[in-house]
């Protein structure tokens, strides 16, 4: 009951922000910052809770952004010198919903491929699907634009064409669908990790052979949280691509997969706040970065202080408060001894 | 195939062979556990237990052989597949669940009981709350069960190696075995740790659970078990009452040595205990 | 045929660099189990290194060549005993984390440092190319194929005949026995990274005066390194010199008769291929440890 006020509150204080924030830009950066979030609670399901490190992931993003811009845009395809495909443009609540499905099914696809593989191969099968995507995006030009862009994009609009339409325009309302959709995909998540599924990619991470042994199906949970993951991002990338209504390829760069991953392994991975917090340190800190340093030295800065957290908070920033927390309150149970604990599984 | 000593067999091993490379770990082993029984494989170091259990329970393929269970061929199986037949097994190295709670361990291990589909968990149903629920004092129970009650906070890892023992056998028990197979579970415990292990067992058969064990320690084997199958060098030579095999002369040569080396061992358990 | 003659040519000439990054990767891999995500960069330090000789120092070009492979092993050396030395034990997603870090920072430096414009590198070869019947190839990309083959010879020789390849090789094959008999395991690692650093940085160093020098150019190389190392399978270094081969003729033909716009996706395909199919590699004997 108090668990639950305290996040209807937390929500209601987040939901208020456009009324008092008074300025478009920071409401702009909030904007941002909630999609990159959700791209980070997507990843983390991955990373943190099947131990994955997926760093294909903005392919998903991407094939969610591209999937939602082309149906709700329309498009054309010279199949053969005598026949065209034409794509009618599509509404695009409706446009949203074929980005996710289609980088689920990627996912899907991806999965089942890579997870015969693990470790170091399915860390570069993710990159190497994420490549190849970024290089159809480029040069199919035909369907993509290329590198000349997907442009005039239209808004999100909710509602019956003809009767009654609400079309996102504005900064405030996005900002609100972005919230929404992130309050959703963190709940998800939280079902997900507080249920049986989650409690067998949990089981997977940390001991394999023992999970199987009380019947866990490997692939079909890797699969799950893969598909999971993939959809959630593509509807990252469909809010993201109806909201500055441009996408080009380079919404594939490994940069974005490398934010997601710096905001998760921050906040601390396996943890159902830590993509969050990771998110809007990693979102905010570089308009604070803007006005003193250039993008390069803000780059450096990052790969430093990815360095820097593996070393020294290796857990993350939630985990680390929530160990402070509990022994000033006086719970006199840090972490568990893990020397010792080695010692004896040896 | 009718006939009340087929009815019998749960687990039929026929003519197991598993080779690595040139050497053949197990060789043409046979035998078979009934239903309701408590087995255990004995025999020296190296002498192909182990290997065994992992071709049982599918975490090795079979280079021959058959092995069924109620009927089901297992060979081929993947190790989840194995465990859905209700087949499970414990590991020689302690293995637990180290960055969960043992109460969590034992949900992890209730797995096999839940129904909730991944589906009904994204739209948050009702059922899979009330289910969770269930399953939660399920996993109390299980823990209660070997002892554990107390313990269902502290972290995998953190227990003591005996009790770290004992959540493995909660894990296993959770997963709802007809046939439980158990890879040296007293190695390593005090003498006393060993006794309340044997009444455990004793209570895991009232269950109605099938046991195949296998233990270096002769007290534990000779009090709790039906029958004994010793192997040495990946063949049965002996199988039999354990008053049958304690008798036995092949056995008794097989294990002279290895009984000298047993009082050292002790020691080293302790060490690593 | 003459067009295939000529592509099968440049994959051979191209080939070369690509098995130099891809042996300096699977030898970090195989002997330190690290995923060496700053393979590309060290590939852009012996391109910018071969810049800045050639063109502001006005060095002489094959002086300028030793000097960037040097560099490159120093720098590997340091990155070794700065990062990694200290984790030693890490499981291999942290040392992964690591030097994704290092790779974005040294990335940006040399953003900063050398600015995002491409520079180009002249060399002292004559612009006649060589002409063999029906095919021709120019003088630059002939040194570059004679320079790589003698570096994996190098390499090679170094593996199978001197006593720190002989170290190298028993790491190879269980780090902890090479220990107890007395192989420095902290020096071959140091000495694995380097001679794995120089050549990522000799192949940029090759490549430099025939492209064009640009500080995300470590990329492709370090993702191609990737593509040639699976293909050859992980630790295996004559997998990782036929994969190079094989990596460059896949992507000459896919330019040569697809579209030049795919070059650099053939390696990937290949990777989810390979992976799918024989996810051992073409070449490796040991299991795959995952």
């Amino acid at each position: 009951m108090n668990r639950q006020l305290i996040e209807v509150g937390v929500v209601l204080l987040f939901a208020s922000v456009p009324l008092w924030l008074g300025n478009l830009y920071y409401l702009h950066i909030l904007i941002t910052t909630g999609i990159f979030i959700i791209a980070a609670i997507s990843l983390n399901l991955l990373l943190g809770y099947t131990g994955q490190l997926s760093l294909g992931h903005v392919a998903f993003f991407g094939i969610g952004a591209y999937t939602s811009a082309l149906v709700s845009l329309g498009f054309d395809l010279e199949l053969t010198d005598s026949y065209t495909f034409v794509f009618e443009p599509k509404p695009v609540w409706f446009s949203f919903l074929c980005g996710i499905l289609f980088a689920a099914v990627c996912g899907w696809l991806i999965g089942k491929i890579s997870f015969k593989v693990r470790g170091a191969y399915f860390v570069i099968v993710t990159i190497s699907f994420a490549e190849v995507v970024r290089l159809v995006a480029l040069n199919w030009i035909d369907l993509t634009e290329g590198p000349m862009a997907l442009n005039n994009i239209p808004p999100f609009t909710l509602g019956i064409p003809g009767l009654w339409e609400l079309t996102f325009y504005k900064k405030e309302p996005n900002y609100w669908l972005v919230l929404a959709l992130c309050v959703l995909s963190f709940v998800i998540v939280r079902r997900l990790v507080e249920s049986r599924a989650g409690r067998a990619m949990i089981a997977l991470r940390e001991n394999e052979p023992l999970a199987t042994s009380v019947g866990v199906d490997v692939t079909k949970y890797l699969v799950l949280a893969t598909v999971v993951s993939a959809g959630m991002a593509g509807a990252a990338g469909g809010l993201y691509t109806h909201y500055v209504r441009i996408v080009d390829p380079d919404v594939f760069l490994f940069i974005y997969t490398v934010t997601m991953v710096i905001m998760v392994i921050t906040g601390g991975k396996g943890t159902l706040l830590g993509p969050i917090i990771g998110g809007l340190i990693f979102g905010i800190l570089p308009e604070a970065l803007r006005g003193v340093a250039g993008p390069e030295v803000q780059w450096i800065i990052y790969g430093i202080l990815m360095i820097l957290i593996v070393y020294f908070l290796p857990q993350g920033i939630v985990p680390a408060l929530t160990n402070w927390w509990r022994q000033r309150e006086g719970h006199q149970d840090p972490p568990a001894p893990k020397e010792t604990a080695r010692e004896v599984v040896n | 195939m009718a006939g009340k000593a087929n009815q019998d067999k749960a687990l039929t091993v026929d003519g197991l062979t598993v080779k690595f490379g040139g050497l053949t770990a197990v060789d043409a082993m046979t035998f078979d556990v009934h239903e309701g029984e408590v087995l255990s494989l004995i025999g020296p170091n190296g002498a192909g237990k182990t290997t065994a259990f992992n071709a049982i329970t599918g975490y090795l393929k079979p280079s021959g052989g058959n092995i069924a269970y109620r009927e089901a061929n297992l060979v081929g199986l993947n190790p989840n597949q194995i465990a859905d037949l209700g087949v499970v097994r414990t590991f020689q190295k302690t293995s637990v669940f180290g960055g969960q709670t043992a109460f969590d361990n034992v949900l992890m291990g209730l797995h096999r009981r839940q129904k909730q589909t991944a589906l009904e968990i994204i739209f948050g149903l009702p059922s899979v709350g009330s289910e969770e629920q269930t399953m939660r004092e399920k996993a109390r129970e299980v823990l209660d069960f070997v002892g554990l009650g107390a313990r269902a906070n502290e972290l995998g890892s953190a227990l003591p190696y005996g009790e770290q023992r004992l959540l493995e056998v909660a894990i296993a028990l959770a997963a709802h075995p007809s046939l439980l197979l158990l890879d040296e579970p007293v190695s390593g415990m005090n003498p006393s740790e060993t006794a309340s292990f044997m009444d455990m067992l004793g209570e895991i058969r009232k269950l109605g659970i099938t046991v195949l064990l296998v233990e270096h320690d002769m007290k534990m084997v000779m009090g709790v078990s039906d029958r004994v199958v010793v192997l040495n060098y990946g063949s049965i030579i002996a199988n039999g009452s354990p008053a049958e095999i304690q008798k036995n002369p092949d056995v008794i040569r097989a294990y002279l040595g290895e009984r000298h080396r047993k009082t050292k061992r002790g020691g080293r358990g302790k060490r690593r205990a | 045929m003459d067009q295939l003659l000529q592509h099968f040519l440049n994959a051979m000439i191209l080939g070369g660099t690509y098995a130099l990054l891809g042996i300096g990767l699977t030898l970090i891999f195989g002997i330190m189990r690290v995923v060496n995500f700053t393979h590309g960069e060290l590939y852009t330090f012996g391109a910018y290194m071969m810049f800045m000789f050639v063109m502001p120092l006005q060095t002489n070009f094959f002086l300028a060549l030793l000097l960037a492979v040097m560099l490159g092993v120093a720098l590997g050396a340091l990155i070794e005993i700065m990062l990694l030395k200290p984790l030693r034990g890490a499981d291999i997603d942290t040392t992964m984390l690591i030097m994704i870090g290092a790779w974005i920072a040294m990335q940006n430096m040399e953003q900063f440092v050398w600015s995002g414009i491409a520079k180009s590198i002249n060399n002292p070869f004559p612009a006649d190319p060589l002409v063999i019947g029906a095919v021709s190839v120019s003088w630059s990309r002939v040194f570059v194929f004679v320079v790589a083959c003698a570096l994996i010879a190098g390499t090679y020789a170094l593996i199978q005949w001197t006593k720190l390849g002989k170290a190298m090789r028993a790491t190879f094959q269980d780090t902890e026995t090479a220990a107890l008999m007395g192989v420095r395991i902290n020096t071959v690692y140091i000495a694995t990274f380097a001679i794995g650093s120089g050549l990522a940085a000799a192949a940029g160093a090759l490549l430099g005066p025939i492209f064009v020098v640009y500080p995300t150019m470590g990329d492709m190389a370090a993702l191609k390194s990737f593509a040639i190392v699976i293909l050859g399978g992980l630790g295996s270094v004559g997998g990782a010199t036929i994969g190079g081969f094989i990596l460059a003729m896949m992507e000459e033909l896919g330019a040569g008769y697809i579209s030049s716009g795919y070059r650099d996706a053939m390696g990937f395909l290949l990777i989810i291929i390979i992976l799918l199919f024989r996810p051992t590699g073409l070449f490796a004997q040991k299991e795959r440890i995952g």
